[in-house]
């Protein structure tokens, strides 16, 4: 079994904004993209172009329906992908020390070289975060883009994941949520960001922001009563009204 | 084990070079980064210079590597040696390929060129394609808009210049209230997740009005679940609510429209409806400073709302006072509305009465000093920050351009157009539409057609019919039938080919539009169409040219096949003469460039075109000595000319004195100053003229010396459209050209020159309490078209396509999760796999759009859900309405732009014992390419 360092210098990590995202799953392909052609063994996929293809990603986007008691039904889009666990049950529980955190950011990484596809790490995520490349026999999982991050080879303001770059919506944000001054850490106070599955105990690094309260327009009175909803004035009631009203207004303008 | 890391190289090479080319995964044209590693494509990422998507790319972007290597790409040029439909071809060379083609359209063109259909799907390149036709002589030319979104286009050009997407955008850095109607993924895919990206961090309201709460609506901070087919009447009731609190901008109104305009109210005059013109035909109003009759763009004028004028014993009133009589009408009352809508009436108020509060109360101003056209200047520009958008949802109805129409006229109410806040339009935009051409359609045998197929018609005179009055084009585009057609009738053109009316034709000759399956309404039926053969056992659609870079249903069905290359392995220019990038403070445009040579035989369409037109001996295609003109397409987008100094791309043209930008010479290194710059060219608004544009001397200034209008082109907004007026009073008897008469009650009730709203057609056709259930598709935010479906990586997101079920009828059916359904129409029925969905119209079922494919088509196993659960709902609806029993075939189509009435449909859903696949089911076609590999590990480097 493998040791989790015992702290570590930074805790990069992604925060996700629920409330903006709109499900375009633009970065999941980013990921696959990027992630296919760069660590480790390319993201495969088997039978691409017949009745059942699956792949491997290490991202993807759940819809979720949320039925309110009172008010419409409402959709939550979902990106998932490894949270960079302080406590991650994926390193402690792997046989070979194939999966390690590492000491100055924090991200969960697999040495596919010391991977024997044993599958344990999988099973031992709450999150369903890992996948098993199928054609390489090898753990593979969302590396934080390790190798766009620290990249000397891209432009700057590209050092930051494949997802991050690509999502339209910005509703992605990539940074240290161990420093309580860095934005991402300003955000998750702002906007409540939240654990996934906290009662797991796995304290995971990335976060999530909730949706906005939906629905909130006013269209009756409040149920004490005490206030009815701004609503328009009438000025007029039929056309010829209107026009008495309209060649006032015009001489107050 | 004790904690342990490898050394890893967190700076690996990424690629050995970037090539910079603009997407075309789907319509929105964003710049794409293409990292190539050995010579092959490794990534594409957004470009972050590009002026469209900022860096940002979706999910179909960054695919296209996928799309790029996809085993359906055609290999060669085909020619059909088996029956129609069967997939049955031999492999020929171009010489081979391009002998035939002009074998067949040499003759046409010498004798009928009218007999050559040219209809271009989904093509950007339509500024060519179009000059391409017209050098033909055949005024059988269009694209798709007229499956599309022409009701939004048309409207938008007739009522303010401009609609939305290519048109326009909202402001997305000032707006505090944004309400879209009828948006999917359709169009402007990355612009508005960025734009709602921007509103949501700043905390703007979002308000989606949609029946199905996904995408866009689900991160919507308001949800209007409307009932479909009835957002006009919906907007015409905030109209309502507006007019009667006096929540207008009179201000912006009497300035910048037509609502001061002075309307002949005559019933016995010729003239009546007409709006009062002096002698050099400006429209008149009543000046408030005088009293008096003035033209609206005199300098100091104060058009006054209110005043009417009478002269010679006629009473002409301002559009204003016939706004306020038909909208203050109790009928649009909320609770009139409210139950057709599936709105409540208390919800329609407080829509209006946030809409108001927020253009009104939360007035916005930037401190920029700007002129009008009347000359005054102004200290700020005052902004109203209200925003809307619409799309495909309330524009693909029979009754989609005046539901269009009165979207605007909301929006102009408010004052909220080319406001700071509010709706902008992007360089060529705002344009009059007098500034647009009008359709031509005058054939002379081996003669160019005597202008541009397609336009803007003013009235009746300007219709595209013959001296007998019978529609010039196969089409029937620009006929009393729909005389707005501004983008033609694509969706009708193998119907009236193939029943001979207005004519037969010799040759059908289409470029990337899936025909023969879901582009095509009652795709069985055109498949059938088009291969019906006569009573010598010939076809009836005689000869069918198609140019696909993919194994698409459509390719089966052509007798000569000419295979394009994918979008990394072509030049394209994405013009200013046609749907340009452009931004609202910016003109811009861009270029498709080959990043990597084709490895198959295939050619670009357009450079194509450039050799068959040369072979024809077209005017603009042949030098003096009948030589080639255009060896291929980058060749034509360097050197050709629309006009002197204006040519394809405005971008590092050759000046008196150097490189200059918009209006120059041809300048040989064009393109590499493209590529250069990263596949664009951006030029910004100076700050004064990026706001009002239509009435805005600082901007008219700078469009005519970019070389977008050749004068000065101010106009004022049209709430009332004089145009429709005049075929109404067609209608009415008055004036030379009259419709038929069984069309003159439709003309009457629908060319409103004021918005109305009716029930789509469908629903006088077919029993609304059978058919209670209103059918939807919707474009998938990760898919586009038939196109997703070969694409490994997108098919593992959207490879199924369930009929999503509302909660109301889920549970009244009984279904589970599992189950199937016969869904009938008037016109077929389907049977397909269903699913729950509660976020959704209680009467509404929908699914997504384009998934299901033909075995046999896109290199797809013949076992792939696609294929074997995957459905259209075009087989539900037909191209032309149900039989009146008058003989008459009546297009299944908005009357006045003729835009295919999509989302009219109606259902009835019944549950059934699963079938092993979906139904119908089609008899594979024989694929040319075979079929896709059974692994990929993508990687190009080692």
């Amino acid at each position: 079994m493998t040791t989790l360092p015992d702290k570590t210098d930074r805790k990069l990590g992604l925060v996700i904004d629920l409330d903006t995202c709109v499900g375009c799953h633009a970065c999941v392909i980013s990921c696959k993209g990027w992630n296919t052609e760069n660590y480790g063994a390319p993201l495969s996929d088997q039978d691409p172009y017949g009745a059942d293809p699956t792949g491997t990603f290490l991202n993807r986007v759940h819809s979720y329906e949320v039925q309110p008691d009172q008010g419409a039904a409402q959709l939550i889009h979902f990106p998932k992908s490894c949270l960079h666990c302080e406590d991650a049950p994926c390193v402690t529980v792997c046989p070979t020390g194939a999966s390690y955190k590492r000491t100055e950011d924090g991200i969960v990484l697999v040495n596919e070289t010391d991977c024997i596809g044993c599958g344990l790490c999988a099973w031992a995520c709450p999150y369903g975060a890992r996948e098993m490349d199928l054609a390489e026999g090898v753990m593979k999982k969302c590396t934080l883009c390790v190798d766009r991050i620290y990249n000397e080879n891209l432009p700057e303001e590209d050092r930051e994941p494949a997802c991050v770059r690509t999502c339209p919506a910005g509703a992605r944000h990539f940074g240290d949520l161990g420093d309580p001054d860095s934005d991402v850490s300003q955000l998750v106070a702002e906007r409540g960001g939240m654990d996934l599955m906290p009662e797991q105990g796995t304290k995971p690094v990335n976060k999530y922001l909730p949706p906005r309260p939906k629905d909130q327009m006013n269209t009756a009175p409040t149920q004490d009563g005490t206030a009815t909803p701004p609503m328009l004035k009438p000025i007029a009631q039929e056309a010829k009204g209107f026009i008495g009203w309209l060649d006032k207004a015009l001489e107050k303008l | 084990m004790s904690h342990q890391q490898p050394k890893i190289d967190t700076s690996p090479e990424v690629s050995d070079e970037v090539r910079k080319t603009t997407c075309y995964m789907c319509a929105c044209r964003c710049g794409i980064n293409v990292h190539m590693k050995n010579g092959k494509v490794a990534y594409i990422e957004g470009n972050r210079d590009h002026p469209v998507n900022r860096g940002v790319l979706c999910a179909k972007g960054s695919a296209g590597i996928m799309q790029h290597n996809a085993p359906s790409r055609l290999r060669a040029p085909l020619k059909r040696v088996g029956p129609r439909g069967s997939g049955e071809f031999e492999e020929i060379s171009w010489d081979e390929a391009l002998q035939i083609a002009t074998g067949w359209l040499a003759p046409i063109r010498a004798d009928h060129p009218e007999k050559l259909a040219f209809f271009t799907g989904r093509d950007q390149s339509q500024s060519f394609t179009s000059y391409w036709a017209q050098n033909f002589g055949t005024p059988n030319y269009a694209a798709h808009g007229g499956f599309c979104s022409v009701n939004m286009a048309a409207a938008g050009i007739y009522t303010m210049g401009g609609a939305f997407w290519e048109f326009g955008q909202p402001d997305w850095d000032h707006t505090k209230l944004f309400m879209i109607f009828g948006v999917a993924e359709d169009h402007d895919s990355n612009p508005i997740k960025m734009g709602i990206g921007k509103l949501k961090e700043r905390g703007a309201k979002v308000i989606g009005v949609n029946p199905i709460r996904s995408g866009y609506n689900a991160v919507a901070d308001e949800w209007v679940g409307i009932t479909p087919g009835t957002d006009g009447l919906f907007i015409l009731s905030l109209v309502h609510e507006l007019l009667k609190s006096g929540r207008i901008d009179l201000d912006y109104l009497a300035r910048y429209t037509n609502a001061p305009v002075l309307v002949n109210m005559d019933p016995t005059s010729s003239e009546h409806g007409l709006l009062m013109r002096d002698a050099d035909g400006k429209t008149l109003v009543i000046d408030r400073n005088t009293g008096q009759l003035a033209p609206f763009d005199q300098p100091g004028v104060r058009p006054d709302l209110a005043a009417s004028h009478r002269h010679a014993g006629v009473t002409h009133k301002p559009v204003m006072h016939l706004i306020a009589e038909r909208y203050l009408d109790p009928q649009y009352a909320p609770e009139a509305v409210a139950d057709q809508c599936g709105i409540s009436a208390d919800k329609i108020r407080a829509i209006a009465t946030e809409l108001a509060r927020v253009a009104f109360d939360e007035e916005i101003v930037l401190d920029q000093e700007w002129t009008d056209f009347r000359g005054e200047t102004h200290k700020v520009m005052k902004g109203r920050p209200v925003a809307f958008h619409a799309m495909r949802g309330i524009s693909a109805h029979s009754n989609g351009f005046q539901t269009c129409r009165a979207l605007h006229m909301l929006q102009i109410l408010l004052g909220s157009v080319e406001v700071p806040g509010g709706f902008r339009f992007k360089p060529p935009y705002p344009k009059p539409v007098s500034a647009h051409p009008k359709p031509h359609c005058k054939v002379t045998p081996g003669k160019p057609l005597d202008g541009p197929h397609l336009g803007f018609v003013q009235g009746p005179d300007d219709l595209a019919l013959d001296e007998e009055g019978n529609p010039a084009r196969i089409d029937k585009a620009f006929t009393w039938d729909n005389p707005m057609s501004a983008h033609g009738l694509m969706h009708m053109v193998i119907s009236n080919a193939h029943a001979g009316d207005p004519y037969k034709i010799d040759t059908l000759f289409m470029y990337m539009a899936n025909m023969a399956w879901n582009s095509s309404m009652n795709t069985r039926g055109v498949i059938d169409m088009l291969t019906d053969t006569d009573e010598n056992g010939d076809y009836v659609i005689p000869r069918i040219i198609y140019s696909d870079a993919y194994s698409s249903e459509m390719v089966a069905y052509a007798d000569l096949i000419l295979p394009d290359t994918t979008y990394l392995e072509r030049h394209d220019c994405i013009s200013l003469l046609d749907r340009p990038i452009c931004e609202a403070d910016a003109a811009a445009d861009a270029i498709r460039w080959p990043v990597i040579e084709p490895d198959r035989d295939v050619r670009g369409f357009q450079s194509v075109l450039c050799e068959l037109g040369a072979r024809l001996n077209l005017p603009g295609f042949v030098n003096a000595d009948g030589s080639q003109k255009y060896a291929d397409y980058a060749d034509y987008i360097t050197n050709h000319e629309r006009k002197p100094g204006i040519g394809p791309l405005a971008g590092w043209r050759t000046g008196e004195n150097g490189l200059t930008h918009g209006r120059g010479g041809p300048n040989a290194e064009q393109l590499d100053h493209y590529i250069e710059n990263g596949g664009f060219f951006v030029e910004h608004l100076p700050d004064a003229a990026r706001y009002y544009k239509p009435w805005n001397t600082a901007y008219q200034d700078w469009a005519v010396n970019l070389g977008i209008f050749d004068s000065p082109q101010h106009y004022i907004f049209d709430l009332y459209v004089e145009p429709l007026r005049r075929f109404q009073l067609a209608a009415e008897g008055h004036g030379d050209r009259q419709p038929p008469d069984h069309l003159r009650d439709r003309i009457r009730e629908t060319l409103d020159p004021l918005p109305i709203w009716y029930p789509p057609f469908e629903d006088s056709g077919t029993d609304t309490d059978e058919f209670s259930i209103h059918a939807l598709t919707q474009r998938p935010m990760a898919m586009y078209h038939s196109w997703g479906s070969q694409n490994a990586w997108l098919r593992q997101i959207h490879g199924h396509n369930p009929l999503y079920l509302p909660t109301k009828l889920w549970d009244a059916k009984g279904f589970a999760e599992g189950d199937w359904a016969r869904v009938t129409s008037a016109h077929g029925d389907i049977t397909v796999p269903v699913a729950h969905m509660a976020a959704l119209n209680e009467n509404t079922v929908w699914t997504w759009n384009a998934i299901g494919k033909r075995k046999g088509a896109w290199a797809l196993d013949k076992d792939a859900p696609e294929a074997t659960k995957g459905f259209l709902l075009n087989h539900l609806i037909h191209e032309l309405l149900p039989p009146k029993g008058d003989g008459l075939r009546w297009a299944n189509s908005d009357p006045v732009t003729g835009q295919a009435a999509w989302f009219d449909l109606r259902v009835k859903i019944e549950k059934v014992t699963p079938p092993d696949e979906a139904q119908p089911d089609f008899a594979p076609i024989k694929s040319p390419v075979g079929e896709g590999p059974d692994h990929l590990e993508w990687k190009v480097s080692e």
